[in-house]
């Protein structure tokens, strides 16, 4: 393991004045059973665990919450307002969040199409402000577009989060480029949350330079996701020396590696 | 005998005694109090009021609280 270098050179990842301990955030959805999640959790080696907040189901009462799972000593919870589609909305599930958790923090989504599920950004910038001003730390997921991210880092979000690509769609980094430009003019953290499919995704999402990534379904909906989420913190990880090694240029035409002189005749 | 009052816990009328608080509520349906959070109205109650919040004929309840997602 690389762990020593990465400690000699990396920073820690600090959102809203708070260190965590990996840059690898995973979400709790979509898992075949409970045993399952916290295996993968254990094996992605991620510290912020995503929530949702949903109706107690009152026919099925006996049904441990997620709660019963998680440690939350061990895990930091992130309540997300997924499924939202209007800043009032959100932000109702929000203080709800806040009410039933364990820190103000908030993964902040406002969805503007059921088909892409692609965000909101009037409603998630107004949501925002309301939220910052109650005194939540909002993580905004958005799309990849820099002027809404530079708004919603001028609103007061302690993170951005950009997509990949779409939720839950597997597609990868799709515009390495916006993405890379995003993490350069902004102050505060960015996290990339939605798209990831595989580790080489999380990799070269993890290379642009991003302080870390948030993914669900890419571990949840692998065959084996326990050895889906140690793949996802090698190549977190990878992806991240990868970038503070710094790559060697792109040429289009071959450099040979060994000596050029010294051939025999 | 109490009167019988009607209110709409999580979309679906259900019938309590007169009286009740948010607490005996949240007993009656067995649910623990700490892993739950409760929207009387669309206003949150905080845990401590719970007890001393009487619930009334038609009122809105919702009782959420963490699940999987992402």
């Amino acid at each position: 393991m690389s762990t020593a270098v990465k400690a000699a050179t990396d920073r820690p990842l600090v959102i809203g004045g708070r260190e965590f301990g990996s840059r690898l955030m995973v979400g709790t959805g979509k898992y075949a059973d409970n045993e399952t999640m916290v295996h993968a959790i254990e094996a992605s080696g991620a510290e912020v665990i995503t929530v949702a907040v949903r109706r107690v189901d009152l026919d099925r009462t006996k049904e441990e919450g997620i709660l019963f799972h998680l440690d939350p000593k061990k895990h930091f919870l992130l309540a997300n307002t997924a499924g939202c589609y209007s800043a009032e909305d959100a932000i109702r599930y929000a203080r709800l969040a806040r009410e039933a958790g364990f820190n103000e923090f908030i993964k902040l989504e406002v969805i503007g199409d059921q088909e892409t599920l692609l965000p909101d950004v009037e409603g998630l910038l107004e949501a925002t402000r309301t939220l910052v001003q109650e005194g939540f730390k909002v993580m905004a997921y958005t799309n990849e577009d820099l002027i809404t991210a530079l708004k919603l880092e001028d609103a007061g979000c302690e993170a951005v989060m950009p997509l990949a690509s779409p939720i839950g769609s597997g597609l990868g980094l799709i515009n390495p480029y916006t993405v890379r430009t995003i993490k350069r003019r902004l102050t505060k953290p960015v996290i990339v949350d939605a798209g990831v499919g595989t580790a080489s995704d999380a990799c070269i999402t993890m290379e642009q330079g991003v302080d870390g990534i948030l993914m669900n379904t890419a571990i949840a909906a692998a065959t084996d996701p326990v050895a889906m989420g140690g793949a996802m913190r090698h190549a977190v990880e990878a992806g991240r020396l990868a970038y503070l090694a710094g790559r060697m240029p792109k040429r289009e035409i071959a450099v040979p590696s060994s000596p050029t002189a010294g051939m025999l005749d | 005998m109490p009167n019988s009052i009607t209110v709409i816990v999580n979309g679906d009328e259900r019938r309590f005694d007169d009286g009740l608080s948010l607490i005996d509520l949240l007993e009656r349906l067995e649910l623990d109090p700490r892993g739950v959070v409760v929207e009387l109205n669309r206003e949150i109650v905080r845990r401590p009021d719970l007890g001393q919040t009487t619930v009334a004929d038609g009122d809105q309840i919702e009782l959420v609280h963490f699940v999987g997602g992402g």
